[in-house]
């Protein structure tokens, strides 16, 4: 909610007055938090959240507006990560061609995109809940040939020594730039899927999740706005993929397996799928969880622990730790709140 | 629910025909593996498919992993078919049934009790699934299907809680233990005398169970009462509701029988490979393919899936082991790209 | 809506750890980071590793250096990711300086990546024995106090053509960089010798189902080298009895550890008289070792015998704790005497003397080991022959060596 503050006057300067408020004050917060913490907690809790903030978002325009729960949100970041290896520079003597980063990163989100489109078109063939098991095949399958293939993926061991580009003087996964890098993309993912949203697109879109039949009736091309969204949610986990890809410095099969991709749908039901905020919430949460879990309850019984927070929330809160706030304060609930899929 | 609800008449027209390329296809195919299987080999096959040993026992070997996915994907077919629930956690399910074998194996020392137990406690813990949490939340698919992923990811801990990573073996009693010879010759030594195909005989029962359990359940849902409501239930809910039929029991009972089939399946899988972490993702993903590939809600459709991906599996292992473990999907995409009901799916 | 904040920041505070716990380390302890894998599929593993490493520390009196040692664990699924992750976790959050781990060959290969980049803390690997962690590309304060997958073969190739008199081999080993450098150094000796071998099998990590591959090997050769680790042994190990398989194996160093010796199932006919290599022995007689594994036993769980992991880990740790004491638990200097100290350590293990080259990796002893039944029934790796002092070129010049090329699917070859 908050992001929206730094990139507001391009769009709606009546729509910030609207709901400003709580935006104004969590970018403040946001942009203040390097004041006040150190740089474990800027990059591996805040820079990482954000980072699977976003790919929770990209799952969240999927399911909350499509109705299309997918697990295969991280294979797409995933994919733009490997363009990265590939494209960019690593140190495993396989491939590297060393093009300059703003060339590779927006070729990698541009190829994450096209690749998450044809996973849509895929998936979108069959009927509603069938999506999340034929998502999850696909990023198995992908994890799988991955590991296996060395020619393009390097196998196993993946590809190291990937680093964030330096330019304007700054290195850019140095914690405070990476910590407002990170921001400052999933600022503008998160008002991009807000400005969609309320674009005819986005209604579209929603109006297909709640009655496809009398959407096609209408004349409405159902599969290609479907297609269409997989295509920007593949933008959203193509940008998060890169971002990742600069953080963890290496890229491999393991940042691609079965564990992430639920992880990823964790993330994004723990916070919520009904508000772009959500998934955020949920990273936080989440993010915070895996790294202390080994000092609180040992990191053996971690994924009790999630787990259980995990069912609590499917079973008391569809609508994650959003869908709680938004049962407290009732009157607020009007901007965000959207019939379930 | 549905998407795909242009006409498919083009099918329809041409079906009876198309119906008769396929039965030619078949039958031209089981021929030729007849002859591949039963015939000596000239060299130049020996010469490219590396040898007839390493062939037909791969060929064997994917029957067998064929009849272990059916068990357990036909609990999971059966489950979504009538319930449009997509259990994720249908592994976890395997897997505990694996490790309660092994316990009461071990105890007790009755191996065939350990499968007993595998079968009924897990049908218990499929009742119990279905009481406590499915009907709860009965008619919101997304939920139940986001349940059951946070129960496997519970279930994988507590059972790794209990039992550890070690792998564990199920001692299989002494009379289904060795290898049998088949009367299939591999080799002819240069003294002309016929080298046999041996193969592990507990590897043959349990192809042997599976197809039994196929056509006992194709019966049980074609010849009983209680099979005629459960199709019913596949076919319109709703409507089998309305008609005076308590759907509840019904639905408790194909919750036991799915469940109960996946935990005999992990008692009889696990004596035949190893019971180990992360098993239940590896049969969960098998499951999905299956029925996939096969079509959502059709045993038939599980029994084709699973020859599919059982053969193609094992006999890529051998001869591409590179991408052997990518064949399975590529199957599956195919069948998704051409059929997206899956072979023997109905199209909603 | 700004709850949310507020929520966030209460999560931060309720873990209590916003502000640089570095604070929190006192004057008078001095933390380590011990990195395995406590979770997932390696679980059995990383835990055994820690038993070896809390050896060490015991030994020690808790101390290094007169200072209270104060371990902190980080746990890796045995991916290269997380093991950086938790890596970091270690160094940027809870502020170690002297890092024991990781686990794994592809995780160490990662950690050594990251110790790059902190250059004022000291990582001294775990158990992870890929060559190139330090072979190729090494960073200056990561040590290998334990040995490389390629050196624990040391001996096997000859002992195997030359006493064993196998002149084919087949390879069965799984998929990834592990297996490929202990099939290297097996290869390496094995085809100096004079051997063959004529197929290899790589099967992908996780695969159950061996008996299509067993089926598949050549009915011709006199032996099976066999590198496969944890479930994966259990399972070839047990199908092949099942297949009725005849021809001998060869192990790889894992393939016969503790972890597969001890499982339960009909592994044990295959296994028996089954030559291997490995930085350990079970039936070592040297008193050092006794010691050491009556000291491993006192830890809970323990095996009947100490695993590699827990000897590699047990190593490391005591180097760890050796050089703290010749700085006097001194590190404020970002750890450049410490290091100094560690690159001259020199010290006697259970498994003898082991010192380091100038990549900073061990120059240590093998043993050469065969499967037998112990007095109370259980599987041991009998002790048949010391290889002293092998280094991380298996004694051959540094130039050929590197020449050879880095170890693959396809290298070596010698059909």
């Amino acid at each position: 909610m908050s992001l929206v503050a730094t990139t507001p006057a391009t769009e709606r300067p009546a729509f910030l007055g609207k709901i400003g408020a709580g935006h104004i004050l969590l970018a403040a917060a946001l942009i203040f938090y390097p004041a006040v913490a150190n740089d474990f907690f800027l990059t591996q809790i805040g820079g990482y959240s954000l980072i699977f903030g976003m790919i929770g978002l990209s799952l969240m325009v999927l399911a909350g507006y499509g109705g299309m729960v997918s697990l295969a949100q991280i294979t797409v970041a995933g994919i733009a990560g490997y363009a990265v290896a590939i494209f960019g520079l690593n140190n495993s003597g396989v491939h590297g061609f060393g093009w300059p980063w703003w060339i590779v990163a927006p070729f990698a989100m541009l190829l994450a995109a096209i690749v998450s489109a044809l996973i849509g078109w895929v998936a979108v063939r069959t009927e509603g809940i069938y999506t999340i098991m034929i998502t999850l095949a696909i990023a198995t399958a992908a994890f799988y040939f991955a590991q296996q293939n060395y020619t393009i993926f390097n196998g196993f061991p993946g590809f190291n020594g990937l680093r964030a580009p330096e330019f304007w003087g700054v290195n850019w996964r140095d914690p405070v730039p990476f910590y407002y890098l990170c921001l400052g993309c999933a600022a503008l993912a998160y008002a991009a899927v807000l400005y969609c949203s309320r674009s005819t697109f986005g209604l579209t879109l929603q109006a297909i999740r709640d009655n496809p039949r009398r959407m096609r009736a209408i004349g409405y091309h159902v599969t290609a706005h479907k297609v269409f969204a997989w295509f920007l949610s593949g933008l959203i986990a193509g940008l998060a993929g890169v971002l990742l890809i600069w953080f963890n410095g290496r890229v491999s099969p393991g940042t691609i397996n079965v564990a992430a991709a639920i992880n990823v749908l964790v993330i994004a039901v723990i916070g919520g799928l009904k508000h772009p905020i959500g998934p955020f919430l949920g990273a936080v949460v989440v993010v915070l969880m895996q790294t202390f879990a080994i000092d609180i309850v040992g990191a053996e019984r971690f994924n009790t622990l999630i787990g259980l927070v995990f069912l609590m929330i499917v079973f008391v809160s569809p609508d994650g730790i959003l869908g709680l706030w938004e049962r407290l304060k009732p009157h607020l609930a009007q901007d965000s709140l959207r019939p379930g899929p | 629910m549905s998407l795909l609800e242009q006409p498919r008449t083009s099918v329809e027209s041409t079906g009876f025909t198309r119906k008769q390329v396929w039965g030619l296809f078949w039958l031209l195919l089981a021929a030729v593996v007849a002859w591949l299987i039963f015939a000596v080999w000239p060299a130049w096959l020996n010469a490219v498919l590396i040898s007839k040993k390493a062939f037909v026992s791969a060929v064997m070997n994917g029957l067998t992993l064929a009849g272990l996915y059916f068990l357990v994907a036909s609990g999971f077919t059966l489950v979504f078919g009538l319930m449009r629930n997509v259990n994720l956690a249908h592994g976890s399910l395997y897997l505990l049934g694996a490790y309660i074998g092994y316990e009461v194996g071990a105890r007790t020392g009755y191996w065939l009790l350990g499968v007993a137990a595998g079968f009924v406690v897990l049908a218990v813990v499929g009742v119990l699934m279905q009481v406590l949490v499915f009907r709860r939340l009965e008619g919101d698919d997304l939920r139940q299907t986001l349940v059951t992923i946070g129960i496997s990811i519970v279930a994988a801990d507590l059972m790794l809680a209990v039992w550890g990573g070690q792998t564990y073996q199920l001692a299989t009693p002494e009379w289904l233990d060795g290898a049998v010879t088949l009367p299939v010759i591999t080799a002819v030594r240069s003294n002309g005398a016929s080298v046999f195909l041996t193969y592990p005989f507990y590897r043959l029962v349990v192809l042997a169970a599976a197809v039994v359990i196929g056509v006992g359940l194709w019966l049980m849902l074609n010849r009983t009462r209680v099979g005629m409501m459960i199709r019913a239930g596949v076919d319109d809910r709703a409507m089998l509701s309305a008609s005076g039929v308590n759907v509840h029991a019904v639905f408790a009972i194909v919750f036991a029988v799915g469940a109960g089939l996946a935990g005999f399946a992990g008692v009889v899988g696990g004596s035949a490979l190893s019971v180990a972490p992360g098993e239940d993702v590896r049969y969960l993903l098998a499951s999905l393919v299956v029925v996939i590939v096969g079509g959502m809600g059709s045993i038939t459709g599980a029994a084709i899936g699973a020859l599919l991906i059982g053969l193609a599996e094992q006999i890529g292992l051998v001869y591409f082991p590179t991408y052997g473990v990518v064949l399975t999907f590529v199957i599956m995409v195919v069948t998704l790209a051409i059929r997206p009901q899956g072979i023997m799916g109905k199209a909603r | 809506m700004r709850l949310h904040r507020r929520s966030l920041l209460a999560l931060a505070l309720a873990t209590g750890l916003t502000a640089p716990s570095l604070a929190l380390a006192q004057d008078d302890t001095i933390k380590i980071g011990l990195l395995a894998t406590f979770e997932g599929p390696f679980t059995v593993l990383g835990e055994d590793g820690e038993r070896g490493a809390m050896v060490a520390v015991e030994e020690a009196g808790g101390t290094a250096g007169g200072k209270k040692i104060e371990i902190v664990k980080g746990s890796s699924d045995a991916s290269p990711d997380s093991a950086v992750r938790a890596a970091r976790k270690l160094v940027e959050q809870d502020g170690v300086k002297v890092l024991v781990g990781p686990l794994s060959g592809d995780e160490g290969i990662a950690v050594k990546d990251y110790a790059k980049t902190k250059p004022d803390v000291t990582f001294i690997n775990g158990t992870s024995a890929a060559q190139d962690t330090t072979f190729r590309d090494p960073a200056e304060n990561f040590f290998r106090f334990s040995t490389d997958g390629a050196q624990w073969m040391a001996g096997l190739g000859t002992y195997a053509f030359n006493d064993k008199g196998y002149k084919n081999v087949a390879v069965v080993a799984e998929d990834y960089s592990f297996p490929y450098t202990q099939v290297f150094g097996f290869m390496a000796e094995f085809c100096k010798a004079g051997g063959k071998v004529p197929s290899k099998s790589w099967v992908p990590i996780g695969n159950k189902d061996f008996s299509s591959v067993i089926a598949a090997l050549p009915d011709d050769v006199d032996a099976i080298y066999v590198a496969l680790g944890g479930a994966d042994a259990v399972n070839f190990l047990s199908q092949y009895q099942q297949a009725g398989g005849s021809a001998p194996l060869v192990g790889g160093s894992i393939t016969v550890d503790q972890t597969v010796l001890t499982s339960q199932g009909k592994t044990r006919d295959v296994l028996i008289g089954t030559p291997s290599a490995g930085p350990t022995a079970d039936t070592n007689d040297a008193p050092a070792w006794k010691a050491f594994v009556e000291a491993y036993k006192k830890q809970p769980n323990a095996f009947p015998s100490p695993s590699l992991f827990a000897h590699g880990y047990y190593v490391n740790m005591k180097a760890a704790i050796l050089g703290l004491n010749e700085v006097k638990g001194d590190v404020s200097d970002g750890g450049a005497n410490l290091r100094a100290a560690l690159s001259k350590l020199s010290f006697d293990t259970p498994t003898g003397k082991v010192s380091l080259d100038k990549n900073r990796n061990a120059i240590a002893d093998i043993y050469l080991t065969e499967v037998v039944e112990g007095p109370d029934g259980n599987l041991l790796n009998k002790l048949v022959k010391v290889v002293p002092q092998v280094n991380q070129t298996l004694g051959i010049d540094e130039a050929e060596f590197k020449a050879l090329g880095a170890v693959s699917r396809d290298n070596p070859s010698c059909p």
